[in-house]
């Protein structure tokens, strides 16, 4: 067995990769699988506080790199999930301390001993992108449902793809339904007629995933939030199930619920 | 659906959604194939010169524009020919 290799990215900043990447990796721990993620935002180190790992932190990425510790010795263990690990970036230094060889190298090290090793890649198309995606299986590209977000999405899509390592599946996030209702928002199927990509989950706006970075616990461990559940889907859609893709519908009003029982839902999959 | 589902789900005014989606699907064109409206433009003038010199077209109702299929953008031209019996010899 070896790990398959998932890199979170998106082109724009403040989308939700490093909240995807803590609960996809809490998600695939919970169901029993072990887990590496690796915060690969060298300089802007943010997966440590999400996951709520931050104390523990003796090594980093960099000195891994640099040689100055083992790389298992840089795996800080989640002591609340049976084999889930955090490496985390180095908060001091910049992208360039790290190269795509040495990402493809850390990761073949592991790959033996792990079902899933999740990249977390900092925002923009330059080395610190390059880095996440080189040891690449899998691309996970976030998006919200909003112009810029979208194009820039657009844009790494198009450079994965020239890195044979795509085309990349597509996870929209943010999604607020009564707004996609209202035709306020763009739905996931506009989303997906404009990128042509897999849609591999639609997670909605919730609350739940500021309290849960606020405690330092992902929403996905508190079970019944809709982003964690979406989250969940979202890890087994990686497992190969089939899930299908809609939305939780508890955050609909009821005279939303009662109109869509009448007439059925006017915006498809992404209402 | 009638007018008052479309009331009730906003779609009597104009949605911002949609301008979104067409906004999006412009510029996407542009990233995708660097090809500005003026550079459209400027291939379009010169495509209507240069097929002018070996058949009769409609120049005004020449359409050059970039289409999409999948992720692939094509660039598609509707160049109407004038009938051969209309044409002067
Ligand atoms: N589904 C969601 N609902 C509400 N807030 C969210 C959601 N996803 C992300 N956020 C918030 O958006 C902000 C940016 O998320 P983050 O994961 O740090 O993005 P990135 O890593 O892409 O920069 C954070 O404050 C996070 O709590
Ligand atoms: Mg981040």
């Amino acid at each position: 067995m070896s790990a398959k290799v998932v890199t979170i990215t998106s082109g724009k900043g403040g989308v939700g990769k490093t909240t995807a990447t803590a609960n996809l990796g809490v998600a695939l721990a919970g169901l029993g699988h072990r887990v590496v993620c690796i915060d690969a935002d060298i300089g802007l180190r943010n997966l440590d506080v999400v996951m709520g790992l931050e104390n523990r932190i003796v090594y980093d990425l960099v000195d891994v790199v640099e040689g100055r510790c083992r790389l298992r010795q840089a795996m800080i263990k989640d002591k609340r999930l049976p084999e889930l690990y955090l490496v985390p970036a180095a908060q001091t230094r910049d992208k360039t301390a790290v190269s795509p060889s040495d990402m493809i190298r850390l990761a073949d090290e592991i790959r033996p001993e792990f079902d899933f090793i999740l990249i977390d890649s900092p925002a923009g198309i330059e080395r610190g992108f390059r880095n996440a995606i080189a040891p690449a299986d899998v691309v996970l590209i976030v998006t919200n449902p909003e112009v810029s977000s979208v194009r820039d999405a657009d844009r790494i899509i198009g450079l994965i793809e020239a890195d044979e390592k795509g085309p990349g599946k597509l996870v929209i996030n943010r999604v607020k339904p009564e707004m996609v209702q209202r035709g306020e928002m763009l739905s996931a199927d506009d989303v997906i007629d404009i990128l042509a990509i897999e849609l591999i989950g639609i997670v909605p706006e919730d609350e739940s995933v500021l309290v849960a970075s606020n405690r330092g616990t992902p929403t996905v461990m508190d079970g019944g939030s809709l982003a964690g559940r979406a989250f969940n889907d979202i890890a087994r859609r990686l497992l190969g199930e089939q899930v299908p893709l809609t939305l939780p519908e508890a955050s609909l009003s009821w005279l939303q619920r009662f109109m869509r029982a009448l007439f059925g839902s006017p915006n498809g999959r992404g209402g | 659906m009638g007018g008052l589902l479309d009331k009730l789900f906003g779609k009597g005014s104009e949605q911002s959604a949609q301008i979104a989606k067409d906004r999006l699907q412009l510029v996407l064109v542009h990233d995708r194939t660097n090809l500005s409206e003026e550079r459209l433009a400027q291939l379009k003038d010169e495509l209507v010169e240069l097929i002018s010199r070996y058949v009769e077209i409609d120049a005004q109702k020449v359409d050059v524009f970039v289409e999409n299929d999948r992720r692939a953008s094509l660039l598609v031209a509707n160049i109407p020919l004038v009938p051969n019996h209309r044409v002067h010899r």
